[in-house]
């Protein structure tokens, strides 16, 4: 599937289940939608037939909440049911509002407490240099997550061991839970920051499928280092009064919200 | 039995060669021989136990048999969300190993003395929780967490009871208490090194005509019961001694099984930690002494119970 009809998918599918299941962080789905589609449809080896084939690229999102959008990547890529999708945050089934893998082919770690998805990342990728294996690692960070301490633990970790085969997504929206990353702890400067801790570190836009691509197919940009690539991307992408909306990190789209955000939606397809 | 354990560990390499140890920049002096023999298995992830903890869930994820060491509550209680969320909900071979249980740093502070620890990490779903009372049992833990094919947090002490030299010769199974010595008088149910101090109480109690039985709990989760309904109908009471706090340790974990279970033992008394912190400095013997722990306090604590 083309990168750009699937992150509309993604797009409608997690507005879907942040509807029926009164879910919340439909605006961080949306931000990320574009990145995921890329990584989906363009960039990493997989096989939806073999979940646990050993030459996958590995894939960890580590921004949790947005769940809903890697179950609905997973499941138009071939790892499961598009209609599994419909049980979404609902009694007895298995995907949480928090990204889970039990019983859901295709994920590889559960997470949802922020700050923990990239220190797993980082044990992968450095079992990988050890063994020779050629597997990459892909880990997808929110931008407020950055605040956790452990992230930078991870950063100085990953560098020290030259670890190249791993890349760093930052979903930067410049939104979190309560107010706006600069009104509550500032991340800039965000580029020089990871470079000062031996990252290979690049500025993109995370909705310009092109960049993504044309970046994610030439990684490692500089051998022996980790690489990140901070997308900078807009809280909500897609849905006009969604976006930049502080709000919509935990507002559930109900009636006519729900609507006109799916008429929105459906209309770019 | 923290040098048990490395030299355990060393042995096992060549076998598993998945074994990975990584420290918390922990260990001057202790783990150079297993870092010169394999180095390509050793790992010093820094002072950042959030991340060392995490890295051994992905490791482990992706085949390896991980081990993460440090002392005290260093290696849980910084990092025990990653314990439970990355390690134990991901069903990983990560086991964490805590060097210097209960007040093995006395001296050092409340920072460094590990009274909390059985209780919280027996608390957490998932985990093995293992602390051995001899260097035996050190090294027989050491072997079986590598093939059990789970989160295992073993507790480590700088004081050790004696063993095989010394008891009913029976084998060490994770989850399977051990009957040391057969008695009537009273049993007590013990974790850790402090079964030094079991063993002068046991000393004393026989000089004055008590056979007691001693059951090392080397492991509290899981847990077979069968020692605990035996001592309860055979021997005159139960008492349980534990270099923890008495909020969900041993002692709670065998009130827990005598109630859930329906048996009335004759007596019951659990020795361990009370409510606060310890503030004050000392030698592991020192401070067992101020809390009631050390072997006088407890042969005269069950004489109290039993023919008091």
């Amino acid at each position: 599937m083309e990168s750009k009809e699937l992150a509309n998918k993604i797009r409608v599918h997690a507005l879907k289940m942040a509807n029926s299941g009164g879910g919340s962080h439909i605006g961080s789905a949306l931000s990320m939608a574009d990145i995921l589609a890329v990584l989906y449809s363009d960039i990493m080896n997989f096989d939806p037939k073999n979940p646990k084939l050993e030459t996958r690229d590995r894939f960890i999102l580590s921004k949790g909440h947005a769940g809903a959008a890697v179950y609905a990547a997973l499941a138009e890529v071939g790892f499961f049911s598009t209609e599994k999708l419909a049980t979404h945050y609902q009694d007895g089934s298995d995907l949480s509002g928090h990204v889970s893998h039990k019983n859901v082919p295709g994920v590889e770690l559960s997470t949802g407490s922020l700050g923990h998805g990239l220190s797993v990342g980082v044990g992968m990728a450095k079992v990988a240099k050890m063994d020779k294996k050629d597997f990459r690692v892909f880990v997808l960070l929110s931008d407020g997550e950055c605040d956790e301490g452990s992230i930078w633990e991870a950063a100085m970790f990953a560098s020290h061991h030259e670890l190249d085969n791993l890349v760093v997504m930052i979903d930067y929206n410049k939104i979190q839970s309560l107010d706006s990353i600069e009104n509550t702890l500032g991340l800039e400067p965000f580029k020089s920051k990871w470079e000062s801790f031996g990252w290979s570190a690049n500025e993109i836009n995370g909705h310009d499928h092109n960049q993504l691509k044309s970046n994610l197919e030439n990684m490692p940009s500089i051998e022996s280092k980790p690489n990140v690539y901070i997308c900078h991307t807009t809280k909500g992408k897609g849905v006009s009064f969604m976006e930049n909306s502080v709000l919509w990190h935990y507002r559930c789209p109900k009636g006519e919200e729900f609507d006109l955000a799916l008429e929105e939606l459906q209309q770019k397809k | 039995m923290r040098d048990h354990f490395i030299n355990r560990l060393t042995s096992l390499v060549e076998d598993h060669p998945s074994i990975v140890l990584i420290t918390g920049d922990l260990g001057f002096g202790v783990l150079d021989e297993f870092q010169k023999k394999y180095p390509d298995n050793f790992i010093n992830a820094g002072v950042a136990e959030q991340n060392m903890t995490g890295i051994a869930a992905g490791m482990a994820l992706e085949g390896k048999i991980i081990f993460t060491y440090s002392i005290a509550n260093f290696p849980i209680l910084r990092c025990l969300e990653q314990i439970r969320n990355d390690a134990c909900y991901h069903e990983t071979n990560v086991n964490i190993i805590s060097i210097g249980g209960g007040f093995s740093y006395g001296a050092l502070g409340i920072s460094h003395h590990a009274t909390e620890d059985l209780s919280i990490m027996r608390s957490l779903p998932d985990i093995t929780v293992i602390a051995p009372s001899s260097y035996w049992e050190v090294e027989q833990a050491t072997e079986a967490i590598v093939q059990n094919e789970k989160v295992c947090y073993l507790r480590l002490d700088k004081s050790s009871g004696r063993d095989m030299d010394n008891n009913l010769q029976q084998p060490f199974l994770i989850g399977k208490p051990r009957t040391l010595t057969d008695g009537d008088y009273c049993t007590i149910f013990v974790t850790g090194g402090i079964l030094e101090e079991v063993w002068e109480a046991y000393d004393s109690l026989q000089n004055l005509g008590h056979k007691i039985r001693i059951v090392s709990v080397h492991t509290l989760k899981p847990f077979d019961k069968t020692a605990v309904i035996d001592a309860a109908k055979t021997t005159g009471g139960i008492v349980t001694v534990e270099e923890n706090t008495l909020d969900g340790g041993l002692g709670s974990l065998i009130a827990e099984t005598i109630l859930d279970n329906g048996i009335r033992p004759k007596k019951f008394l659990r020795i361990g930690l009370g409510p606060g912190f310890s503030s004050i400095v000392g030698s592991q013997k020192y401070l067992r002494k101020c809390y009631g722990l050390d072997s006088k306090s407890i042969t005269s604590k069950v004489l109290k119970l039993i023919s008091g």
